[in-house]
């Protein structure tokens, strides 16, 4: 048996009173889809308010709608074509219920923009069509309404059609089509209109007719983003739906963010002999995974070969419909797919004048304000670009109890910058007039980068503050690099992510030769478990670069647990931490080993401090 | 994916969004076609279980044949029922048209089921084709400490990102199946063989086509015996579904009076 298409959804958009709700009571009676009944009905609410008939009342259900004549809230109404089934979405055009408007217009799959013809393109005509654009609708149609209150007069229509193209051209949408009707008398609806023998193209219902169904991103690359983990039984199973691409049982998934990774072992379903092999995109389902790796809520399910970015800043362009502006510096809750996080809005870099698509600076984004932002998250998260993949590259933000504004994320030029690093390779060095060797001579010893790396617990801090005193009190000029300090501010945007951790050793690797090379002796205390970061910390300072590997292994580290991190790692409350849940590659010819489970502090130090004099004594 | 799958698959994201965010939580089965495949999703998206109460108001006046389904599949699909007997039509508001009055009893057992189990939020099987305020609802639709609906200042729902943050003492109603029609309903029980009371298959001329209680609710003409006949009837109709209803009937703003104050 074959089941019948999904109808296609159809916002209508346009300013207030330039006819949308009467045009949708023209469409679903043109096309034979009004229930029975319906007519009465509205012939009597009409009459009762001393009215003539009014289309509106079809869609306009509240008291309060009725009896102020205007959309409050968005409706949904069903029409059938010969082609197709439609649901129409009504939208509201006043500015004050904007909000009511991008609840609807955010479900639908095409638009019919309405303006008014003796009225001309008005605010909510623009403002409309950037949103229709902001939530990624491109098959557009414009109606030029009210075309018997012109007496049908084709070179009006042509201004207004003109004026609508232009403006709609400079968002780069074109429209399917711009036809002049009326939804009063139901000219080019459903029928050709006597009246206006002058126009040729389509009528409403076959301008929409042409509308392309929906595709589900199936080809896209995979987004499974985590709504829930469930274990009613033995079975611990990982619910969410697939917002694009495909996956199968054996797949090997990447959670983000995190990075742990396991294979599907099945794709569980009720009743339990429907269990598939694959599903796709659109799909509500849930997995069970080979290995019991620790995942949660708002991480997203992706291959290897493809990964979301993660990154702590995000560039968006959004909507805002709060009651309270947006305001620079204040905190909001986003929520992207299943994820939720705090951010705080670092800059409002633009907000959009709709009416000719000037931008001007701001310290606050009122309602029904268009505005490009940076967002700021202490977390990781994990995200897309809008245009490639917009379910995972579109969010809304949450102010206090309500959902306050939406938007889409751009990546352009953003967050990768960070990660492909070192742009300005180009800039020379300036070099001053005094000499490291006559900085050495000043200070009485040699400078130098000691890097001691090794598990968290290993001793790093320790041997470090203790080092630092033991060369001060000499009058060594010395300072540290420690984790934590650096953490809570160099590095303070950065999470543990892999991209993140090798970003923060780039940094540190940076300030340290810095540090060297004014003649300080620097020693620096940080896991920097990857080899191929501590490889190009010494690039940058190879003269000056020591490797110390503080060597203790995993159980006396995680015996030792100073600041309690492996027991929170252990049950899952930190992710990421190295040498549970990420690697450690420890060195492999570094200059100096101190291994402190076989030895006191006392001997460690001491083996430390004698290399110091020994290569960076006079 | 067919319709049917995007259909099923959007109701399974709304049913496992709620019990994520929302808890206690419970579901109101009515004994009606649309409850039962709101069930059937629910052992969908957990996998053959319903993590929480059926909620079932009952106003002593359904048919028997309603009470009699209700006792089979209680049991055979494992519900946790609770019942909620409603009070008497003198204990509803008085300015209510009569069959309107007599339905809002419903609303007043729901109010007190809801404070019984301390509910945060209550599932209900409404569908927007249904009525003309059902077609302005939202998936998560908040409620006073009455049950009371604010049409006026309903929240943005977009992407799927419903509201699911609240000032204390605000109720929720969720309704996984707003974007389904009735006829994606019969479909649906037709594919998944979903079972439902037989009043809605025609017995001498006519049929059941929307369930209430049996002095306010009216057979229609009809001889779909079966699913594919109901089927092929809803195709070609334009008769409302809910015309039998005599409560939405009685006045225009009646079912808005009700919604407003608590019904379904």
């Amino acid at each position: 048996m074959t089941e019948p298409a999904s109808p296609l959804r159809i916002a209508l958009a346009g300013h207030v009173d330039h006819g949308k709700s009467t045009l949708v009571g023209r469409l679903v009676h043109d096309t034979g889809s009004l229930p029975e009944g319906k007519m009465e009905a509205i012939r009597a609410s009409s009459a009762k308010r001393g009215m003539p008939f009014e289309w509106a009342f079809l869609l306009d259900a509240f008291q309060a709608e009725r009896d102020q004549g205007i959309t409050i809230d968005t409706t949904q109404v069903w029409l059938k074509t010969k082609k197709r089934g439609y649901t129409l979405v009504d939208a509201p055009g006043h500015k004050e219920f904007l909000r009511n408007m991008v609840t609807g217009a955010a479900a639908a799959d095409g638009a019919l923009l309405v303006v008014d013809a003796k009225e001309d393109v008005r605010e909510q005509s623009r403002r409309h069509a950037y949103l229709l654009g902001l939530l990624g609708l491109s098959q557009i149609v414009v109606a030029v309404n009210k075309m018997d209150l012109i007496g049908y007069d084709r070179v009006r229509f042509t201004e207004v059609a003109h004026a609508i193209e232009a403006y709609l051209g400079s968002l780069g949408i074109a429209p399917r089509a711009v036809i002049p009707v009326s939804g009063r008398e139901g000219d080019n609806v459903a029928e050709r209109s006597q009246a206006m023998s002058w126009y040729r193209g389509p009528t409403l219902v076959e301008a929409i007719d042409g509308f392309q169904p929906p595709t589900a991103p199936v080809d896209q690359p995979l987004r499974f983003p985590i709504q829930d983990v469930y274990k009613f039984d033995e079975r611990r199973i990982i619910a969410g739906r697939i917002e694009s691409g495909r996956l199968k049982r054996g797949d090997t998934l990447v959670f983000s963010p995190g990075g742990r990774k396991a294979r599907v072992a099945s794709i569980e379903a009720w009743p339990e002999d429907a269990r598939p092999n694959e599903a796709e995109a659109g799909r509500s389902i849930g997995i069970t995974l080979d290995d019991q790796i620790f995942v949660e809520r708002g991480q997203i399910g992706h291959h290897e070969s493809s990964t979301p970015t993660e990154t702590n800043s995000l560039r968006v362009r959004l909507v805002w419909l709060g009651r309270e502006p947006l305001l620079r510096g204040k905190r909001y809750k986003l929520k992207l797919a299943t994820s939720e996080h705090q951010v705080e809005v670092q800059t409002i870099e633009r907000v959009i004048d709709t009416s000719d698509l000037a931008s001007r600076s701001a310290e606050a984004v009122v309602a029904g304000d268009i505005a490009e932002i940076v967002l700021r998250t202490r977390a990781t998260l994990a995200v897309d670009d809008s245009k490639i993949l917009p379910r995972t590259g579109r969010f809304v933000l949450v102010d206090g109890y309500d959902v306050a504004g939406g938007g889409t994320v751009t990546l352009d030029g953003h967050a990768r910058v960070r990660r492909e690093g070192i742009k300005s390779t180009n800039v020379p060095r300036v070099e001053g007039r005094i000499s490291l060797a006559e900085r050495w001579q000043a200070n009485g010893h040699r400078s130098g980068i000691l890097w001691l790396t090794g598990l968290s617990g290993a001793g790093k801090s320790t041997l470090a503050i203790e080092l630092e005193q033991h060369l001060f009190r000499k009058g060594w000029h010395v300072a540290v690099l420690d984790g934590d300090n650096i953490r809570h501010g160099l590095s303070a945007d950065l999470g543990f992510s892999p991209d993140d951790r090798t970003e923060n050793i780039r940094r540190i690797g940076e300030v340290a030769a810095l540090f060297a090379r004014s003649g300080m002796v620097v020693i620096t205390a940080f896991i920097s478990p990857y080899r191929e970061d501590r490889d190009n910390a010494r690039k940058i300072a190879p003269d000056l670069f020591h490797e110390i590997f503080v060597k203790a292994d995993l159980a006396t580290c995680e015996r030792r647990d100073p600041k309690g991190h492996y027991r929170k790692a252990r049950a899952g409350q930190i992710t990421e931490f190295t040498g549970i849940s990420a690697p450690y590659e420890a060195p492999a010819t570094p200059e100096l080993v101190v291994d402190t489970a076989a030895n006191n502090l006392e001997v460690c130090l001491g083996q430390l401090s004698a290399y110091v004099e020994r290569t960076l004594g006079s | 994916m067919d319709h049917l799958d995007a259909l099923e698959s959007q109701s399974v994201y709304i049913l496992r969004e709620a019990f994520n965010k929302l808890e206690p939580l419970g579901l109101l089965w009515s004994l009606g076609k649309d409850s039962n495949v709101m069930v059937w999703l629910c052992r969908k998206a957990f996998f053959g279980r319903i993590p929480f109460p059926a909620l079932f108001c009952d106003t002593g006046k359904k048919f028997p044949e309603m009470y009699a389904f209700r006792d089979r599949y209680a049991r055979e699909w494992g519900l946790d029922l609770k019942v909620e007997p409603c009070p008497p039509v003198e204990e509803v508001d008085p300015t209510l048209p009569p069959a309107a009055r007599s339905s809002a009893r419903k609303t007043y057992a729901l109010k007190n089921l809801v404070q019984r189990l301390k509910l945060k939020a209550v599932i209900a099987g409404i569908r927007r084709d249904e009525d003309a305020t059902r077609a302005k609802e939202r998936y998560f639709s908040p409620r006073g400490e009455n049950a009371e609906w604010d049409v006026r200042e309903q929240p943005p729902e977009l992407w799927d990102q419903f509201k699911t943050d609240f000032a204390p003492g605000t109720h929720i109603r969720v309704h996984p199946l707003l974007h389904w029609t009735e006829l994606d309903v019969w479909r649906y029980i037709r594919r998944e063989k979903i079972p439902v009371v037989d009043l809605y298959f025609a017995r001498g001329g006519k049929r059941y086509r929307s369930l209430g209680d049996q002095d306010i609710t009216h057979p229609m003409a009809s001889d779909a015996a079966n699913l594919d006949e109901i089927i092929a009837e809803l195709e070609a109709t334009r008769t409302p579904e809910r015309a039998g209803r005599a409560m939405d009937h009685e006045a225009e703003d009646s079912f808005e009076r009700l919604r407003v104050a608590g019904y379904m």
